[in-house]
């Protein structure tokens, strides 16, 4: 039996998840088949085909997986996924919206948000915003599972798997994909970024992010915020680092003007190393900051930027 | 048309969550419990549809222990027209809810399910679209908007890098993400009248659902502890320590 690894993608290339996502089902061992489901997709396809470790690709090239909804998606990966004893996604928005229908589907729990494998049937995953971490053992015949991309190192692309069409064209005709307003950025993404500046309520409004964009700049970094600062109307949602936001990892995270509450915490404890600079010596972000600079942040951050 | 809106009482979201001692789980004695936010979110966008004129009848619908009527009373203040109540004490999988959910919405032929995205306690982000699965109706998970119109709505969703809007059939499954809206809070003379709204209680037995779980919990853990480092007197010093000291720039 092997695993069904659902890649992430868009189209024209495969997306960094996938790589953690592939790592993931390695540690659980056995042959690995990667699926790109879209439309036009021959370009992640190729991309696909060099992850290593992937036996197989398997395209399923068709209209009805352009834009990967849900209802479709699902009926696909049930219909593919039965042979196999793990069906993995990223836990990204893509993966989280489609996989559980496949469980249910199978008539299987799905086990959300894996942080490490213990065996072939036991995983850890966090429960209560990352307050606890549960180890669970699944009795299903097939684990339906998606996967905490931080938690995983990507695996190397020097791979070189077969390519497969997959002729199956499952169109639910329940739904429709309508428009997509993405953020356009030179900036790499939060979720892939190894350095991230986030801002939070401290920042004042959403013009002062400026000061972090430019410290940015020169590190290669993303910017994030915290939710107080995305609630407060400064930034929009899709920069919001914590549990009800994104989940990030990575080796250095700037938190500027963020007290650190523990719904943030959730969202960034786990990069390599943390920064803090806020005025109020008190805020519990310096507990869990490796480095942390009590200061005004309209001094320090044009003071930091100067100094990079 | 009819609106169901699930709810969940869980763990109220400003106490902080303390594994046992035994590892068996996370300590619910004598903690204060409250309707999970986003289910909160759920209700509020229920009513407004309602106060729009697009839906009729809300009904909520929460599956737990007996102290849930709490949370399906607040729903009622809230504005939904009545309640059912699934009772029970154990601890049901998603899948299993999404069984019982499916069972409720043969019943009452809702035009709209309206849940959470996840609950806070286990953050599993699943039963919408188990629901939605089950019953062969479209989803639109995380909903930051969500227009009803001509027999269809359009659910713009929040994903990774922005927007996306979706047109569903109806009958359809909505989950909510935080930006959807603001939840009111009830008026006294509301929560008073929430107390003669109709209220039916049920066990999943009513239902022919079987509950036994399909994921043994090992063990439940407190999380590694990050170690507090140092404060840094200047902007100097702290780019010295992330250029020599953490290597990071």
């Amino acid at each position: 039996m092997g695993i069904l690894v659902i890649a992430e993608h868009d189209n024209a290339t495969l997306k960094g998840a996938t790589l953690n996502t592939v790592a993931a089902a390695q540690a659980i061992g056995g042959d690995i088949d990667l699926l790109v489901a879209g439309e036009n997709c021959a370009a992640a396809a190729e991309e696909a085909a060099k992850v290593s470790g992937v036996s197989r690709v398997l395209v399923a090239d068709n209209a009805a997986y352009a834009h990967q909804l849900a209802e479709n998606m699902a009926l696909l990966v049930t219909d593919l996924g039965a042979g196999y004893s793990h069906i993995l996604a990223s836990a990204t928005t893509t993966g989280k919206n489609f996989l559980p229908r496949v469980a249910a589907k199978l008539d299987v729990v799905q086990i959300s948000e894996i942080v490490s494998v213990e065996s072939a049937d036991t995983f850890k995953r966090p429960i209560y915003a990352g307050n606890a971490i549960a180890t669970v053992q699944s009795s299903d015949s097939i684990k339906v599972i998606t996967v905490r991309a931080t938690a995983f190192d990507p695996v190397a692309t020097d791979g070189s798997a077969s390519v497969e069409a997959v002729a199956a064209a499952h169109d639910a005709g329940i739904s429709a994909f309508v428009k997509e307003e993405l953020a356009v950025s030179d900036r790499p993404e939060l979720t892939a970024a190894k350095v991230i500046i986030s801002g939070g309520r401290g920042m004042g409004n959403g013009e002062n992010f400026g000061l972090l964009e430019k410290v940015a700049d020169k590190l290669g970094a993303a910017v994030g915020a915290s939710r107080a600062a995305v609630d407060a109307g400064f930034v929009p949602n899709d920069m919001q680092v914590g549990q009800t936001g994104k989940i990030v990892a990575p080796e250095l995270y700037i938190a500027v003007g963020i007290s650190g509450a523990i719904q943030h915490l959730a969202g960034m404890k786990d990069s390599k190393f943390i920064v803090a600079i806020n005025k109020d010596e008190e805020a519990p972000i310096f507990q869990v900051a490796d480095y942390g600079l009590v200061a005004d942040l309209f001094d320090a951050v044009p003071e930091l930027e100067s100094k990079l | 048309m009819k609106v169901l809106v699930a709810v969940k009482r869980v763990i109220d979201y400003n106490v902080k969550a303390r594994v046992k001692s035994d590892q068996t789980g996370v300590d619910l004695a004598n903690v204060k419990m409250a309707m999970n936010p986003f289910c909160e979110i759920a209700v509020e966008e229920a009513v407004r549809l309602k106060e729009k004129g697009a839906a009729d009848e809300i009904i909520v619908v929460s599956i737990g222990p007996k102290a849930a009527q709490e949370q399906i009373r607040t729903a009622l203040a809230l504005g939904a027209d009545r309640g059912i109540q699934i009772e029970t004490d154990v601890e049901l999988e998603s899948l299993t809810v999404a069984k019982l959910l499916a069972k409720v919405v043969e019943e009452e032929q809702p035009g709209l399910v309206i849940l959470g995205k996840q609950s806070i306690d286990s953050d599993n982000n699943q039963t919408g679209q188990m629901l939605g699965a089950l019953t062969d109706m479209p989803q639109g998970t995380f909903a930051s908007e969500v227009n009803v119109a001509d027999g269809k709505v359009a659910v713009t969703r929040e994903v990774d890098g922005g927007l996306q809007t979706v047109s569903l059939n109806l009958p359809a499954i909505v989950t909510t993400d935080l930006r959807l809206n603001e939840p009111r809070y009830a008026s006294l003379p509301n929560i008073m009248k929430a107390k003669r709204k109709p209220l039916d209680s049920k066990t999943p037995a009513d239902y022919g659902v079987d509950t036994s779980p399909r994921l043994t919990v090992l063990k439940v853990e407190s999380p590694a502890e990050r170690q507090a480092g140092i404060i840094v007197g200047s902007v100097d010093e702290l780019v010295e320590k992330l250029k020599n000291e953490a290597k990071v720039i």
